[in-house]
């Protein structure tokens, strides 16, 4: 529909293709070197980069005290009771799982695909990929009410003779999150080794050359040594797409395998797995788009880019979307009388305020605006979006918990859920230690990988000797 | 192994991986054996042109994924049967199709980390010092923009001055000699 509003003489265009450019013209081995390593290396920190620093740490400091608080009164002090017992702190889990999930799309699948635009963001949606696996995997520890007894959850010979029970989703997210935590930081780590000899090579402190050569753990870029790395990249690549997939399918278990109304859903895996990838995109956007205008990384984050991961968005908004309609023709078509008035009730009852927020957020702005090439490549609109649809994100997950639990079985059993100041406190902070966390990587790592940017340079084509006189 | 002293090798510079690799496929045609590539990026071409086509990294990895099915399918089923028997709602206590998700998660757990650790081992990193790294042009280069032949001394054919000769025909930027 946009096509014609294109100008064709516009420099974001490549003339042969027609298609907006993965990294704008003119850019060279060293310049993207040293435009990538600079951020890294200046002795000088923006002035920008502590301000907004100071107030992620701020804010993570709320989480500290909350956290503090929490381990001196118990969960208690939640808003957590019957008939909902679980509250912010599932909703949360959730919701920053699915967010990681986008950075092992970018990764490890769109790399299986050959899209090589997913070369400019892959190592900052993995850095958020990590960031948010920490968050997320805060809240069920602190959740268990006594979190120094968390490695009870792990099987290990104990004096007690107790072990786990395997046939529970609980004790099997266990082993997907810390599964994905590893993994991911594994693939993480591997991808930076040979930016990290860079690093060290173009490092002129002393300290720099020291840390990032430990870091880089001697890399010579033997093509030997890049053949087995590509090998390992890929390997890693394959394994993490099933991991990821698996995943936010084991999470909707521990809600689907429940025997209860809102829950007890087949749609629920394939529904999650999507969920996490839209809300997860929406989230790389949030961080690159600053980003990009932030370190001047325009002509590396073009806006091809922004444009692939509005289409993206708008694919996985589309099964998203389906997954709402589902529940809500199994909540008629089962007949069952529990089905259909937890449905009714969602949309309708004293809480359907949230589920219109979520309808409105994830379904009515996004997905009729993504269609526009131009609402897609205008930047501005892409960082409301991206806002809008976290925020529909996290109202699907406290949709799905909360609107399911309140109205138990029995009218006497009935109740509500009010969060306490001590959940926003926690939620908030997490959101301060994420900010916290993604600066200090912006800083001290290289955020956009420069072996990979290397490699789609026009330099790095390999042109056949030509004939004496045959001109070159 | 050799004494490590005297000259490790000779290290041609290039400007482009075109120069390179035609560079490298002419040395392995007239013989040399004992020689490496050095690139700032994965050049498949390279690999190729000095004989290196097969790697064990998939067998490494292949290998480490059914170990890790294996442990973690027999914990559970030691575990649900023989060390802590327990009823849940009446279900066998074998419950195997329970148990294949912990399962499948393991196996990408193990295939992962030798995937990573099993390509460390087989580059023999880390390794934080290196011959090459006392050549004055590779580290400014082999990192970020330039693209190196490096012939070996333990190469039965090397002769520090007529290899020297030798890589001057490819008219590379410069030819060093690498000591250890």
């Amino acid at each position: 529909m946009a096509t014609s509003e294109i100008k064709t003489n516009d420099p974001g265009i490549d003339p042969a293709t027609g298609e907006y450019r993965v990294i704008a013209p003119g850019q060279t081995f060293k310049s993207v070197t040293e435009k990538i390593a600079r951020i890294v290396l200046t002795p000088t920190t923006p002035l920008g980069w502590f301000a907004i620093f100071g107030i992620g740490g701020a804010v993570a400091t709320m989480l500290l005290v909350a956290v503090v608080w929490l381990f001196l009164m118990g969960v208690g002090i939640w808003a957590i009771t019957q008939p909902v017992a679980w509250g912010f702190a599932i909703i949360n889990f959730v919701w920053w799982i699915g967010i990681g999930h986008a950075g092992t799309l970018i990764s490890a699948i769109l790399l299986l695909f050959k899209q090589g635009w997913r070369n400019s963001i892959n190592r900052f949606a993995e850095a958020m990929t990590i960031f948010a696996v920490v968050c997320a995997g805060m809240f069920p520890l602190i959740h268990v009410g006594r979190p120094w007894l968390g490695y009870w959850l792990l099987p290990y010979p104990n004096t007690m003779n107790v072990w786990p029970q395997f046939r529970s989703p609980l004790l099997w997210d266990v082993f997907a999150v810390s599964t994905y935590a590893t993994i991911s930081v594994v693939f993480w780590y591997i991808g930076m080794v040979p930016d990290f000899g860079t690093l060290r090579d173009r490092s002129e402190s002393k300290l720099g050359q020291y840390v990032y050569g430990m870091l880089s753990m001697g890399w010579r870029g033997s093509v030997r040594h890049w053949m087995r790395y590509e090998t390992a990249s890929l390997l890693l690549a394959g394994l993490a797409t099933p991991l990821v997939l698996s995943v936010h399918t084991v999470i909707s278990f521990d809600f689907a395998v429940a025997v209860l109304p809102g829950w007890h859903t087949t749609i629920f895996p394939p529904y999650f797995v999507a969920g996490a990838i839209y809300s997860g995109f929406a989230m790389v956007l949030t961080l690159a788009i600053p980003l990009r205008k932030f370190y001047h990384l325009e002509g590396l984050v073009t806006e091809r880019h922004i444009d692939n991961m509005g289409k993206v968005m708008l694919a996985t908004g589309f099964i998203v979307a389906y997954g709402y309609g589902m529940e809500a023709f199994m909540a008629w078509y089962s007949a069952s009388h529990w089905e259909a008035f937890m449905f009714w009730n969602r949309m309708f009852g004293p809480m359907g305020w949230s589920y219109w927020v979520l309808i409105t957020c994830n379904l009515a702005i996004p997905l009729t605006t993504l269609w526009s090439r131009k609402l897609r490549t205008s930047i501005s609109f892409m960082f409301f979006i991206s806002i809008v649809v976290n925020t529909g994100m996290w109202f699907e997950r406290f949709v799905i918990v909360v609107t399911s639990l309140y109205r138990d079985f029995l009218p006497s059993s009935w109740g509500t859920y009010r969060a306490t100041k001590w959940d926003y406190m926690t939620y908030v902070g997490t959101l301060g230690l994420f900010t916290a966390l993604f600066l200090l990587f912006v800083r001290f790592l290289p955020m956009i990988p420069m072996s990979e940017i290397r490699m789609m340079l026009p330099g790095a084509k390999i042109k056949a000797k030509t004939a004496a006189g045959a001109g070159d | 192994m050799p004494a490590r002293e005297g000259t490790y090798g000779l290290l041609a510079e290039f400007d482009t991986p075109g120069d390179l690799i035609r560079a490298a496929q002419q040395a392995r045609q007239d013989g040399w054996r004992r020689m490496d590539c050095y690139t700032p990026y994965p050049v498949e071409e390279a690999a190729e042109a000095i004989g290196f086509h097969r790697n064990k990294v998939p067998l490494v990895t292949l290998v480490g994924g059914l170990m890790g099915l294996a442990a973690m399918f027999s914990l559970e089923t030691w575990i649900s049967t023989l060390a802590y028997p327990l009823n849940i709602a009446g279900r066998p206590t074998y419950s195997w199709p329970a148990f294949i998700v912990p399962a499948y998660e393991w196996t990408i757990l193990w295939a992962g980390l030798s995937a990573a650790f099993g390509m460390m081992a087989l580059n023999g990193l880390p390794s934080l010092y290196h011959p090459l790294f006392n050549a004055p042009n590779f580290r400014d280069g082999a990192t970020t923009d330039k693209f190196f032949l490096c012939l070996e001394a333990l190469d039965p054919k090397f002769d520090a001055v007529e290899t020297k000769a030798y890589l001057q025909a490819f008219q590379p930027q410069s030819v060093v000699e690498v000591e250890y």
